[in-house]
């Protein structure tokens, strides 16, 4: 019944010339997400990704369950040195993710231009 | 179409993840009919996902030979759901959750459901059933939030 997450990574260059992953998911963000969310962000190449970007442009359903599995990601980002930005949300889950105190922990835009123009 | 006063339906769920979507579905558009703007279906669909969920988890235990009833009763300006499991009910709410101590290692990154359902209902109280069973959360969202 839930719709299945794919994920898949984008290698960009920042406006200061930084590299940038974009981990870009689609479908729902749920208790099955696990390996596309996590095991995405783990399968990076820590040294490398220092700019890290969430893509939530085609994701339309995030649980809570969902939820924590993004704040377990950004647990390990900080672990990591790396600062992790997102976009895409709509406004509810813009919303849903300012509640839950994320905004504290990774900024949030609604596109993925302005997310870059900010790095 | 509009509902007339005192419009119920009612949905059951078997106790397995995802299908909290046809409730929220179902929530949506009564609300549509009663006349609710985009951001309140979305808050609506949200805290009800978050009771289905908790209904499927904690108050069936994922037992697939259990339903979760939905029950959704319309008035003029508001909607009343009712999610209904097999479990006992809640004994104790859940502390608010503290994203610093999440991310701190100090608080599990999980257990965000309960405060998300009272964060965007405009009630919301848990009822344990008689019997340990057909406990329920009543949840009320109202047209007039923002007058």
């Amino acid at each position: 019944m839930q719709s299945e997450t794919k994920s898949h990574v984008d290698q960009l260059t920042s406006p200061a010339g930084h590299p940038v992953t974009v981990l870009r998911f689609e479908g729902d963000i749920a208790s099955t997400s696990k390996d596309a969310v996590l095991g995405t962000y783990q399968a990076l190449p820590k040294n490398d990704a220092k700019l890290i970007m969430l893509d939530f442009t085609k994701v339309d359903y995030i649980n809570s369950s969902g939820i924590a599995l993004v704040i377990q990601l950004l647990i390990e980002a900080a672990n990591a040195g790396q600062k992790v930005s997102a976009f895409g949300l709509s406004a509810h889950f813009n919303k849903v993710f300012t509640m839950v105190g994320i905004t504290k922990y990774a900024n949030l835009f609604p596109t993925q231009p302005e997310a870059m123009a900010a790095l | 179409m509009s509902l007339p006063k005192a419009t119920t339906v009612e949905v059951r769920l078997p106790s397995r993840m995802g299908y909290e979507k046809v409730a929220m579905g179902t929530a949506a558009a009564m609300a549509k009919l009663i006349g609710f703007p985009e951001d309140r279906i979305e808050d609506l669909k949200t805290a009800l996902a978050e009771a289905c969920i908790n209904a499927i988890e904690h108050g069936n235990r994922g037992n697939e030979k259990l339903s979760v009833g939905v029950v959704l009763s319309a008035g003029p300006d508001q909607l009343e759901v009712k999610v209904i499991d097999d479990g006992t009910g809640m004994k104790t709410q859940p502390a608010r959750p503290d994203i610093d101590r999440k991310m701190h290692g100090e608080e599990d990154p999980r257990g965000m459901g309960m405060f998300l359902i009272h964060a965007l209902v405009d009630e919301a109280e848990w009822v344990a059933g008689v019997d340990g069973k057909s406990s329920y959360v009543r949840l009320v969202i109202r047209l007039d939030k923002e007058a």
